[in-house]
């Protein structure tokens, strides 16, 4: 009974800072939050006091929804943007890069050495009014009016380079794991290249889709640096709300709410793909 | 790629009979090379697009711009790479960037080490929610983390908003990322060596010293890397706890409404000269390490990959 304590206490020793730093630090502030979403603003003064005011969720929603939904939105179709993109990439490094290998994967974290907001600037100038992709975008009716800044492509552009190499880089991981062996077995078994994808390949990297699209899509929702970046007034999206009431409008219970109802949401939406998807391929590695 | 290889790699079409080749057309040929090449073309595709921006940055480096924005190309100059700390207050941000990613770096690779060796070799009561308190931080939006913090900050009323409290919102982010990483690390670990120590009569602290640590060495520097680069790029959590403290990522923000100037791109191409350089030294590091030891723990691939356990 000694021993066993005794053999503990290390344990306890070794987890007590980075614990206690995360629920001091991370924890704590979302309770903190959470009280804040329900407290009501003793007027003009900045003080709050709480009084279960769940009608700032409803004002809150209610004012904001369409950037709500419009989160959502753009995160959606960059996430999968981001597969279609990503996939190829991922696929051809696995299996066929050879002695490329190594210097595709660098490219891919490449973009990770500039600074994101650097990376988000080149965007607008490649975007921008006279850029020549604009111009050939223009040219084949893809950007109506010679526009592209200021305007939801822009900004799901923007959303899609910046959190590609998240999607890579887990798709690469179980690729990469698949024993070319099974893969043989296909082909031998008389199947076509198309259907030993579809049948064999796609199934066994479908851990890497889900952690992919769970790493593009969690902090594309909540992303506001593109948005600001390469949208319009008209591409806002929650973040920039979260942002502007907290920093500049110092309206924090509405952020509080917004931001809380965000977290919800976004839990709900990955409880609810990874009970559809299949848990194993994301908590097995997590659960270790 | 391997186009040639008669082995033809995984989901290429193999030829159903190399005897009609000489039969076929021009066009039907190129269909055929097309088809057949068509992954490693879009493969090819993406990884330009992933570096466009990248060129682009270095490019406009050079660039000469005529009024206050550098978004269109007016002419060649080497004016801001022959000065590039010219502009103060972005030397400063920059400085004040590189300091609170050093001390984030350090306190949270130390501090997740920690975690990630109770975690892999100690059983205790509590250890999924611990688990559980590591994946929430990596699961939640960024603006909710930096949100909430704030909520913390202001309803504490201390500390004031400025370096500190971006230091212990840095260190917050960055923890989970070195756990995850120095695990990954550890569960490859052979751990046999360490019963050969002490069957040599190697105390725990000797064993820790001269087995464990040198091990799983490479495994806590790809941390220490992942943390540096997540602090010093971390804008968003950053621009909710500030105060008046401004970092590299905040001062471009914040220029972004007057023009930015074209030492930015300076800057920020001497950091990704630096991060590569950096790369490099540490994969040829690991390396070494791998072949003095000859002990390979179970490896994905050769380069440090950010956020990839």
């Amino acid at each position: 009974m000694v021993a066993a304590i005794r053999r503990r206490v290390p344990a306890y020793f070794l987890l007590a800072p980075g614990t206690l730093w995360l629920i001091i630090f991370f924890v704590i502030p979302l309770y903190f939050m959470g009280k804040l979403s329900l407290d009501t603003e003793i007027p003009g003064t900045l003080h709050y006091h709480f009084t279960w005011e769940w009608s700032n969720y409803k004002e809150a929603l209610e004012l904001y929804d369409t950037q709500f939904f419009r989160s959502f939105e753009y995160a959606g179709i960059a996430t999968v943007l981001c597969l279609v993109i990503g996939y190829p990439l991922a696929y051809v490094i696995a299996f066929k890069a050879g002695r490329w290998r190594n210097l595709m994967l660098f490219a891919v974290v490449a973009p990770f050495f500039t600074t994101y907001l650097v990376r988000t600037l080149a965007w607008e100038t490649i975007l921008s009014d006279e850029s020549p992709v604009t111009e050939f975008l223009h040219t084949i009716g893809l950007a109506p009016g010679g526009h592209i800044l200021a305007t939801g492509f822009a900004v799901i552009a923007g959303i899609t380079y910046n959190f590609l190499p998240f999607m890579i880089l887990p798709l690469y991981a179980s690729l990469e794991r698949i024993d070319v062996r099974v893969l043989e077995a296909s082909k031998d078994l008389y199947a076509s290249a198309s259907s030993t994808f579809w049948k064999v390949t796609l199934p066994l990297s479908l851990p890497g889709v889900v952690a992919g699209t769970l790493l593009t899509f969690i902090p594309a929702v909540g992303d506001y640096v593109n948005a600001e970046f390469l949208g319009g007034v008209n591409n806002r999206m929650i973040g920039n709300v979260i942002q502007s009431l907290y920093l500049t409008q110092s309206d924090y219970s509405a952020a509080a709410a917004l931001s809380f109802v965000l977290m919800a949401v976004i839990m709900i939406v990955v409880f609810i793909y990874i009970r559809f998807a299949g848990s194993e391929a994301l908590m097995g590695q997590e659960a270790t | 790629m391997s186009a040639t290889a008669p082995t033809a790699a995984p989901g290429q079409e193999t030829s159903p009979g190399r005897g009609s080749l000489s039969a076929e057309t021009g066009p039907a040929r190129a269909w055929r090379w097309l088809r057949e090449h068509a992954v490693n073309i879009v493969a090819i595709l993406v990884v330009i697009y992933l570096l466009v921006p990248i060129v682009v940055i270095f490019v406009f480096s050079f660039n000469n711009p005529a009024g206050r924005y550098n978004f269109t190309w007016v002419g060649f100059t080497l004016q801001h790479w022959s000065h590039p700390f010219s502009n103060s207050e972005l030397t400063e941000a920059m400085l004040t960037s590189i300091k609170l990613a050093l001390l984030a770096t350090v306190v949270s690779t130390i501090i997740g080490t920690m975690m990630a060796i109770a975690l892999v070799r100690h059983k205790f009561v509590g250890r999924r929610i611990a688990n559980f308190l590591i994946v929430i931080p990596m699961a939640t939006p960024e603006v909710v983390m930096g949100a909430s913090l704030l909520s913390f900050f202001l309803i504490l009323g201390t500390p004031a908003l400025g370096f500190e409290t971006l230091l212990i919102a840095h260190v917050m982010f960055c923890i989970s990322f070195v756990v995850v990483v120095v695990r990954s690390r550890l569960i490859g670990f052979d751990r046999s060596l360490e019963e050969a120590a002490k069957d040599l009569g190697a105390g725990p602290f000797t064993t820790f010293r001269l087995i464990t640590f040198p091990l799983i060495l490479p495994g806590i520097f790809g941390a220490a890397m992942l943390a540096f680069a997540l602090s010093i790029d971390d804008f968003v959590i950053s621009n909710f706890n500030s105060g008046t403290t401004v970092t590299f990522p905040l001062y471009i923000f914040g220029a972004a409404q007057r023009g930015i100037p074209v030492e930015v791109y300076v800057v920020a191409m001497i950091l990704f000269f630096a991060t590569v350089l950096a790369m490099g030294f540490a994969t040829w590091q690991q390396r070494r390490a791998e072949r003095m030891t000859s002990i390979r723990p179970e490896q994905e691939s050769d380069i440090v990959l950010p956020g990839i356990a």
